[in-house]
């Protein structure tokens, strides 16, 4: 090892974004900005009823268009394609469940994919897909998840519209509830709303027409997972389907999930031997891409006379829609191995019913089942809280974990790992969060509102979120001959910022300066063992794996230049770029020559050494990280109108350590603003026939900067996570995981509620009722 | 039969002659006839404003316009706004302030923006009396999903003002 002497503060600088200047510039390249010469469009026919038999689809009319190529039905693909699920857990059978590519009998949402039409250009594709014929018979829509799982109710599929049922839990939750002085139970509802990224999907397929190796654009997320199972569908070896590093335009989940047009677009590439380029419309993405959140909780806890916790139990209906899509049932899972949060809980018992519904299936959107269960919780403190007269964060001080009872491991599994939390000071925290919305006059402002005869409301909730997903993720690091640093990450670029991050972390290990590191992600020829960006994960999975590489290329490069130098690589210290003997800054090297030194025939070379300056390392990891949080918010409520206005929002979260705090600011901010669209606006409603009503930017409603107010951060960095060497916690999800809960607890406390808002989102409609009738139970 | 129409337009100073079909949106046209994938599509009904551009200084949506209806126009797109390597005050205020993240929607903020300052120095508007909630509801025009928007109201707040004092002696 030898020393680095860094540029001072590469990791926790908020130095400028490497992404940003190609962005600014318009010179970003999304998926709908590749071409390819003779590329053919596609256009995906839908199904136009929400449940029904497919008696025929006629393509005769559509097949004789001006420019048509091919149309495409289930009958022209392999027999029984059906997507499969990405993350088992709960030895869940979901097979009865999966989504067939292309619809072959039966229909069982408005959207769900029938056809492809194949032409020369979009509109023409586009046109002659109105020529395709569905002859359906239509059936009745179950669109009532609670009623769906009676064993009467109309079924979606052979065995019924139940994908799975499960509880987990710990203690003795009978006991609990027995011996408590105090229950409270409620019931709250999440609208369905989902992660609606700004830019729809896009995939551009090109074909090696002599061996059918396939150049994929827009894929993004999970590109090494996306392209082994294409591979395994269309049989072929994996090395020969490129998938490219592109730009996306925001991912939160949803985006880069292998839905059905990522077999399509492929498929008809090799069937053809041309170029095929497929480009979906918002009116599509709003139907056709993954939804999130829809659940019914009935929420109680056993309280001591103190309003300690003694035990928790939640009954969940989860609505998934039509069909189990790759996320197979882990939001489920999620919602119920972390519905506990920060809490210390003798008992609990979680069961979830997970529900098929003629609607878009669900998939994960930020922060998944902890936007959701965090709602239901909060709120049942709040409403303890009132009724023990107690206040709201009493009720959680006394409630929290201490540091002292960290590690604390709960007797469940989710992911795949051990639920363990593991370190913090969660009431610091929250007393934190408390001083810091005083010091900005928070309190001040809703007493100000109230004495001017507003109904003017305080929120707070407190959570915990979970991040850096194992099992692995693997960084290779090289040094070209001019001494530019190159990072090939597994991670993918979806606005996070997670280039400039991962030159950070690379800087910091080799030091240099960031602008001499460049960062490739998701490219699978040049990173073929990458896990991808969800999850939270990048920056502690693949920042850990860069920094590992990273630091075995700084290893070798002090050997080589021990050589070069003719001193023990102990010596030598790395900084700005030179490698230089301690003491004697005139005995140096560049980097670069280091790397020319390490290139073939070289006399600095011995034999049987390996030619060039590069490292691959694994990042290997069995348990998640654990951050924590506390949210804050400020509403006025217009009883009339029953609109809410949020005038101040406070995200206070713990990360561990910001590898950059302006982009972790950044993250919350933008976390927030979704929360707060989830929470008071945002939601895809149905008719009785299950037709989707949301299916423009005018119907569902994502918040603009005139609904967002300025949002105030507290990045604390007080606990550096224990299970990586960056001591990172990971920043992706905080802004939005307790923004139902906060909005909630300040519109209860706005109105005067004493029992719970009963559903999300918040809604003129759904407030004015509150306003006029009271909360429910 | 394609209903094809010569048009001549020029977009961020330089001269396009091209036949283009009635239907095509600008939008289209820019993209993948001219090349300016800068411009990008978002919703196709005019709500998100990610393909804003300026139609003869004038902020427009290229999703709800016909190329043909740009005939003899001149459009501004993203691509017009940076010095060769100098991005301009407005770009660089974004990269300062954080103002874009995935940077899809970023090409119609900085067009939205750029329409909106140009109107303001042509009323010669005082810069003292500008606030973050005159910009914020110029904002609200487009969409953003990543940011909150708040990098957004500052850098194009940022810049009015630098704007409107460099003006002034």
């Amino acid at each position: 090892m030898i020393g680095t002497n860094l540029p001072r503060g590469v990791i926790g600088a908020s130095i400028a974004r490497k992404e940003d200047p190609r962005l600014l510039r318009g010179q970003g390249r999304f998926g709908a900005d590749f071409a390819r010469p003779g590329q053919l469009w596609a256009r995906v026919v839908r199904s136009p009823v929400a449940h029904g038999r497919l008696r025929a689809v006629g393509t005769g009319r559509a097949a004789g268009a001006d420019g048509v190529v091919t149309v495409v039905t289930a009958a022209s693909l392999p027999a029984g394609l059906a997507i499969p699920v990405r993350l088992q857990v709960q030895d869940a059978d979901l097979r009865p469940y999966l989504q067939p590519v292309l619809a072959a009998d039966t229909v069982r949402y408005v959207g769900e994919p029938v056809a492809v039409v194949v032409a020369g250009d979009p509109y023409a594709a586009e046109d002659a897909a109105e020529l395709v014929d569905i002859d359906v018979e239509e059936m009745p829509a179950v669109l009532d998840a609670a009623a769906a799982a009676a064993p009467d109710a109309p079924a979606l599929f052979p065995g019924g519209n139940v994908a799975a049922d499960f509880t987990l839990g710990f203690g003795d939750v009978a006991g609990a509830f027995a011996q408590a002085d105090h229950v409270v139970e409620i019931e709250v509802e999440i609208g369905r709303h989902g992660a609606v990224p700004l830019e729809p999907r896009a995939l551009l397929a090109d074909v090696d027409p002599a061996t059918g190796a396939l150049s994929i654009f827009g894929m993004t997320k999970v590109p090494v997972f996306n392209r082994d199972l294409l591979g395994s569908l269309l049989g072929m070896d994996e090395t020969q389907i490129h998938v490219h590093a592109v730009d996306a335009g925001g991912g939160f989940g949803a985006r880069g999930e292998f839905y059905p047009e990522d077999f399509l677009v492929p498929w008809l590439a090799r069937t053809l031997r041309r170029p095929v380029m497929w480009v979906e419309d918002r009116a599509e993405h709003l139907v056709a891409v993954n939804h999130s959140r829809q659940q019914a909780h009935r929420i109680a806890g056993a309280f001591d006379t103190g309003g300690r916790l003694l035990g928790l139990r939640d009954d969940i209906v989860h609505d998934n829609g039509a069909y189990c899509r790759t996320h197979g049932i882990i939001v489920p899972e999620l919602t119920v191995a972390m519905l506990p949060g920060p809490y210390r809980l003798p008992a609990y018992r979680g069961r979830i019913q997970v529900v098929l519904t003629s609607k878009t299936p669900c998939g994960t959107y930020r922060a998944p089942g902890r936007f959701e269960g965090s709602a239901a919780r909060e709120q049942l403190l709040d409403v303890a809280a009132g009724e023990l007269k107690i206040s709201r964060n009493e009720i959680r001080s006394r409630n929290l974990l201490h540091p002292g009872e960290l590690p604390c491991q709960r007797s469940m599994s989710t992911l795949g790992t051990d639920v363990v939390l593991d370190a913090g000071d969660y009431p610091a925290l929250l007393a934190a969060a408390q001083t810091e919305a005083d010091r900005l006059g928070y309190r001040d402002e809703v007493e100000r509102g109230r004495r001017a005869g507003r109904r003017r409301g305080l929120g707070v909730a407190a959570f915990l979120e979970k991040s850096g997903l194992g099992p692995q993720e693997t960084a290779d690091v090289m040094v070209s001959r001019t001494g530019v640093v190159h990072v090939f990450s597994g991670g993918t670029s979806l606005g996070q910022g997670i280039e400039t991050v991962l030159a950070q972390i690379a800087a910091d290990a080799l030091g240099v300066h960031p602008d001499q590191v460049s960062v490739v992600n998701g490219d699978t020829e040049r990173q073929p063992f990458g896990g991808g960006s969800w999850a939270s994960r990048s920056t502690v999975v693949a920042g850990s794996a860069v920094h590992a590489a990273a630091g075995a290329v700084r290893d070798r490069a002090a050997e080589v230049a021990a050589r070069m130098l003719e001193a023990a690589p102990g010596d030598l210290v790395s900084e700005n770029g030179w490698i230089s003997v301690r003491g004697d800054p005139r005995a140096a090297v560049t980097l670069a020559e280091v790397a020319q030194a390490a290139g073939p025939a070289s006399p600095y070379l011995r034999p049987g050494e390996p030619a060039g300056l590069s490292a691959r390392r694994r990042f290997e990891v069995t348990h998640m990280t654990y951050p924590y949080g506390v949210h804050l918010a400020v509403v006025d409520v217009d009883p009339g109108t029953g609109a809410v206005q949020v005038l101040r929002y406070l995200v206070a979260y713990e990360v561990g350590r910001a590898i950059n705090p302006a982009l972790v600011a950044g993250q919350l901010r933008g976390g927030a603003a979704q929360g707060i669209g989830g929470a008071l606006l945002e939601e895809f409603c149905y008719d009785e026939n299950g037709q989707p009503q949301s299916a423009t930017f005018m119907d569902y409603r994502m918040p603009t900067a005139a609904e967002v107010p300025p949002i105030d951060v507290l990045i604390t960095q007080d606990s550096p996570a224990p299970g990586n060497p960056l001591g990172v916690r990971g920043a992706g999800e905080g802004g939005v995981s307790a923004a139902g809960a906060v909005l909630a607890s300040a519109v209860r406390d706005a109105l005067g509620l004493a029992g719970s808002v009963g559903r999300l989102p918040l809604t003129p409609a759904r407030v004015q009722e509150l306003a006029t009738n009271g909360g429910g139970r | 039969m394609k209903d094809l129409h010569l048009i001549r337009l020029r977009v961020n100073g330089r001269e396009h002659e091209l036949a283009v079909e009635s239907r095509r949106t600008l939008a289209d046209m820019l993209r993948h006839d001219l090349g300016y994938t800068g411009t990008h599509l978002g919703c196709e009904h005019g709500i998100c404003g990610a393909c804003t551009v300026l139609v003869d200084g004038v902020p427009a949506r290229a999703c709800l316009m016909f190329g043909v209806q740009a005939d003899g126009q001149e459009v501004a797109t993203v691509e017009g706004l940076a010095d060769g390597e100098d991005l301009s005050d407005l770009q660089q205020a974004f990269s300062d302030r954080h103002g874009l993240q995935c940077g899809f929607c970023t090409p119609g903020f900085l067009m939205l923006a750029e329409g909106y300052l140009a109107e303001q120095e042509g009323q010669g508007a005082d810069a003292a009396e500008l606030s973050e909630q005159q910009i914020r509801e110029v904002v609200a025009a487009n969409l953003c999903r990543c940011t909150g928007y708040q990098g957004i109201v500052e850098a194009v707040l940022e810049t009015a003002r630098r704007r409107r004092t460099a003006e002034r002696p």
